[in-house]
C-alpha cells in the first residue's frame, strides 16, 4: 500500500517536471492558441495605430529641423501662442456645436422618416443619406460656390428679401457659421440612420402603454424614446465628436482656416504649421492635443454606456 | 368604475373588415372575456375600447359617454399587454407610478397607492428592481400593478398570460380572479384560450371572423351553444359532430347515425325536433363526456352501440377513446377501469338527453 503511494507521487512529480519543457504542450494551451489567432489583428493594430501614434509622440519632442530632442519644448511654445488657444477654442465650438445639431436634426428627421409608411420609406432614407455618401471634398466644393460672396445662389436668393450680400467665408462670425453648417449638413444623415435603427427597435407597445398612462407626444419622447435610445445616442455622439474634432477637408476647402486663422481647427492648423510651415514636430504637437480632450470625453460617455448596458 | 357599451362597432383596414358591427353591453364590475381563434377581431375590439385603434363605424361608450374620438389617456382605462410593455429603464415602483406621476398626483398618495397595489400583488420585495431582473410571472404582476394603481374605470387585458408557461398560467389565472374579486373594476379580457375564458369570465363573448357568435355565462356557452362554431370552440376535447338524419319509425322519432346505428330520441328531444323536415342534413353534437362505457343500469335516453376503438389516451382520471362512425372521427370519455384498449372492440353508451342537433349547412344549433 505504501509503495503504491510513493509511486504515484513520483509519477506526478515527473509529469510536472516534463510539462513546461514540452513545446507541444505550450502550443496546445488555449491561451496560446488564442494569442496566435489574434496575432494578425495585433500586428495590424501595431502597424497602423501604435507605430504612427508612437512616431508622432516622438516627432513632437524634436526641434524644427528634427535634429535635436527638445522634450516638452514644442508644447510649452504652443501654450504661449494666442493662435493655439484660439484653435483650441474654435475646435471645441466647432465640434460641440456641430455634433449637437447633427444629433438634433438627425433625431428629428429620423422621427419623420420613421412615421413614413414602410413602402415609401426606403426612397426617403436613400435620398437623405446622399450628403453622407458624397465624398466631402466634392460636396464642400459645391458649398464653396454656394457661399461665394458675389455670384452665389445664397446671396442671390437673399437679395430678394433685401438681405445681404453676406460675406459668408470672409467675415469671421459667418465663416465659423458656414464651416459648422456644412459639417452638420454632411454629418446629420449618419445620425439620422443610426437613430432610425434605434427607433425601430423600441417596441410599439411601450408607446401604447405610455399613451394609456396619459403621456402626450413630448412625454413619450422624454420618458420612452430618449431613455430607450440613451446608449445609441451616447455612442454616436462620441463617435461623431471624434470624427468632427479631427475634421480636415471641410475647413480646408471652405476657408483654409481663414479669415485670420479664425476657423482653424486642430487638423487644419496642424497641417498649416507642420506641412505648409515646414515645422513637422510642431504640427505633430498640435495634433496630439486632440488626444487628451477626446480621451476625457470617451471615458465619461463610455462609462455611462457600460453602466446602463445591462438595463434594457 | 363604469359600464362599457359597443354599438355596431366596425373596424376596416383598407378592404378588410376586421370587426364587422359588434354590439356589446358590459355592466359595471363585470368581468367579460373576449375569446376566439386568432384573427377573429377580439384584440382589435379591445384596442378600439382602449383608443389605440380608431373605429371605422359605430360608437363606443364608457360610463355612458361616447369616447369614439377621445384619446386613450383621457378614457380613464388601464391596459395589461401580452408582453407586459414595462418601461425597461424604470424600476417596478417607477413603472407602476408612471401614470400617476404624469397626472401630478401628490407624492404621498402615489406612494400609498403603489404600496397598496404591491401588497395586493405580493411584489413588495421587488419594488426597487428593474423589469429585467424579474421573472415572467413577476413582470405580469407588475403590469397588473401598473393598471391597479391608476384605479381606472375599466381594465383591459390583452392575452396577458400567453407568454407564461402552463403552470404559471394557471397560477396567474387564479391571481387575476382574486384581484378582480377585491377591486371589482369592470374588466375586458382577451384570450384565445377557452379554458382561461371559462374560468375567469362572468360572461364570455365568443368571436369569429369579426362577429360575435354568442354571449353568455361559461355554463350557458358550454351547455347551450348557439352555433356549431361555439359548440366546437368551447370545451376540450371538442364536441363531436356526427352526420345524421331524423326518421319516423311508427310513432317514434329516431335519429340515424349510420346504416347500422339508429336510436329512438328521448321524448323531450323528440317533441323539440319533431317539426324539423326529415330531409335536412343534420349533425348530432355530442360532448365526449356523454359518450361513455356501457354498464348495467342505463337511464332512459342512454343508448348503447358496439364499435372498435382506433386509439385510446389514458389521462389518469379518465381515458379518451377515439373511433370512427362511417369515417367521422369521434371521441369518448370512459372510466380508466373500463378496459379500453387500442384496436379492441368496446360497447359504448351515448347519452341522448344531452345531445345537440345542428343544421349542417347553417351551423345553427336547433
Amino acid at each position: 500500500m505504501a509503495d503504491v503511494v510513493v509511486e504515484q507521487g513520483q509519477a506526478v512529480r515527473a509529469a510536472r517536471a516534463r510539462k513546461p519543457a514540452s513545446l507541444r504542450n505550450v502550443l496546445g494551451r488555449k491561451s496560446t492558441v488564442a494569442f496566435f489567432l489574434t496575432l494578425p489583428l495585433i500586428l495590424l493594430i501595431a502597424l497602423l495605430v501604435l507605430y504612427p501614434a508612437v512616431y508622432s509622440v516622438h516627432l513632437a519632442t524634436l526641434n524644427k529641423s528634427m535634429q535635436k530632442f527638445v522634450g516638452f519644448g514644442n508644447f510649452l511654445f504652443l501654450f504661449k501662442r494666442d493662435t493655439f488657444w484660439m484653435v483650441v477654442k474654435q475646435s471645441c465650438i466647432f465640434a460641440v456645436t456641430a455634433v449637437f445639431f447633427k444629433a438634433l436634426i438627425g433625431f428629428i428627421v429620423a422621427h419623420f422618416v420613421h412615421n413614413i409608411p414602410a413602402k415609401g420609406q426606403r426612397k426617403w432614407r436613400g435620398m437623405l443619406l446622399v450628403p453622407w455618401v458624397i465624398p466631402p471634398a466634392m460636396s464642400t466644393l459645391a458649398w464653396l460656390w454656394l457661399f461665394d460672396p458675389s455670384y452665389s445662389a445664397f446671396n442671390y436668393t437673399l437679395s430678394f428679401f433685401g438681405i445681404g450680400p453676406i460675406n459668408w467665408l470672409g467675415d469671421n462670425v459667418w465663416a465659423r457659421f458656414s464651416v459648422i453648417l456644412v459639417n452638420i449638413w454632411y454629418g446629420a444623415p449618419f445620425f439620422m440612420i443610426m437613430y432610425l435603427a434605434a427607433l425601430k427597435s423600441v417596441p410599439d407597445q411601450l408607446y401604447e402603454a405610455a399613451a394609456i398612462d396619459g403621456a402626450n407626444w413630448w412625454q413619450k419622447i422624454w420618458y420612452v424614446t430618449l431613455p430607450m435610445m440613451r446608449n445609441i445616442i451616447a455612442i454616436t455622439a462620441l463617435f461623431s465628436l471624434i470624427v468632427t474634432f479631427a475634421n480636415f477637408d471641410i475647413v480646408r476647402i471652405l476657408t483654409s482656416g481663414g479669415p485670420l486663422d479664425q476657423t482653424h481647427i486642430f487638423a487644419t492648423w496642424a497641417f498649416k504649421v507642420g506641412i505648409e510651415g515646414s515645422d513637422i514636430p510642431l504640427g505633430a504637437s498640435v495634433s496630439l492635443f486632440m488626444v487628451p480632450i477626446l480621451a476625457v470625453a470617451a471615458i465619461f460617455i463610455l462609462r455611462d454606456v457600460s453602466k446602463r448596458g445591462n438595463e434594457a | 368604475m363604469a359600464d362599457v357599451a359597443l354599438r355596431k362597432v366596425v373596424k376596416r383596414y383598407d378592404d378588410v373588415e376586421a370587426v364587422r358591427g359588434i354590439d356589446l353591453d358590459i355592466a359595471d364590475h363585470e368581468f367579460i372575456v373576449l375569446v376566439g381563434p386568432s384573427g377573429c377581431g377580439k384584440s382589435t375590439t379591445l384596442r378600439m375600447i382602449a383608443g389605440l385603434e380608431d373605429i371605422s363605424d359605430g360608437d363606443i361608450m364608457i360610463g355612458g359617454d361616447v369616447v369614439n374620438d377621445v384619446p386613450p389617456k383621457d378614457r380613464d382605462i388601464a391596459m395589461v399587454f401580452q408582453n407586459y410593455a414595462l418601461y425597461p429603464h424604470m424600476t417596478v415602483a417607477e413603472n407602476m407610478s408612471f401614470g400617476l406621476r404624469l397626472k401630478h398626483y401628490p407624492k404621498a398618495e402615489i406612494k400609498a397607492r403603489v404600496t397598496e397595489a404591491a401588497r395586493l400583488l405580493d411584489i413588495t420585495d421587488l419594488i426597487d428592481r428593474k423589469p429585467k431582473q424579474l421573472s415572467g410571472g413577476q413582470r405580469q404582476r407588475v403590469a397588473m400593478g401598473r393598471a391597479i394603481v391608476r384605479n381606472p374605470k375599466v381594465f383591459l387585458f390583452d392575452e396577458p398570460l400567453s407568454n407564461l408557461d402552463a403552470k404559471l398560467r394557471v397560477q396567474m389565472r387564479i391571481e387575476i380572479k382574486k384581484v378582480h374579486q377585491k377591486v371589482r373594476t369592470t374588466t375586458v379580457y382577451v384570450t384565445h384560450d377557452q379554458v382561461e375564458a371559462m374560468t375567469l369570465a362572468d360572461r364570455v363573448v365568443v368571436m369569429n371572423k369579426g362577429r360575435i357568435e354568442q354571449i353568455g355565462t361559461p355554463n350557458e356557452l358550454y351547455h347551450k351553444p348557439a352555433t356549431r362554431f361555439v359548440a366546437g370552440f368551447i370545451g376540450s376535447p371538442a364536441m363531436n359532430f356526427i352526420p345524421c338524419r331524423l326518421e319516423d319509425v311508427g310513432s317514434t322519432l329516431q335519429i340515424r347515425l349510420t346504416d347500422r346505428i339508429a336510436f329512438p330520441l328521448p321524448p323531450a328531444r323528440a317533441a323539440r325536433y319533431n317539426a324539423l323536415p326529415r330531409t335536412d342534413k343534420l349533425l348530432l353534437g355530442l360532448r365526449p363526456e356523454h359518450l361513455t362505457e356501457s354498464h348495467a343500469h342505463l337511464e332512459s335516453g342512454v343508448e348503447t352501440f358496439d364499435t372498435v376503438l382506433d386509439v385510446t389516451e389514458p389521462m389518469g382520471m379518465e381515458t379518451l377513446v377515439y373511433f370512427g362512425l362511417d369515417g367521422t372521427p369521434v371521441c369518448g370519455r370512459v372510466n380508466p377501469n373500463a378496459g379500453a384498449k387500442d384496436g379492441a372492440p368496446m360497447r359504448l353508451a351515448m347519452d341522448l338527453n344531452n345531445m345537440h342537433l345542428l343544421n349542417e349547412e347553417t351551423g345553427v344549433v336547433l
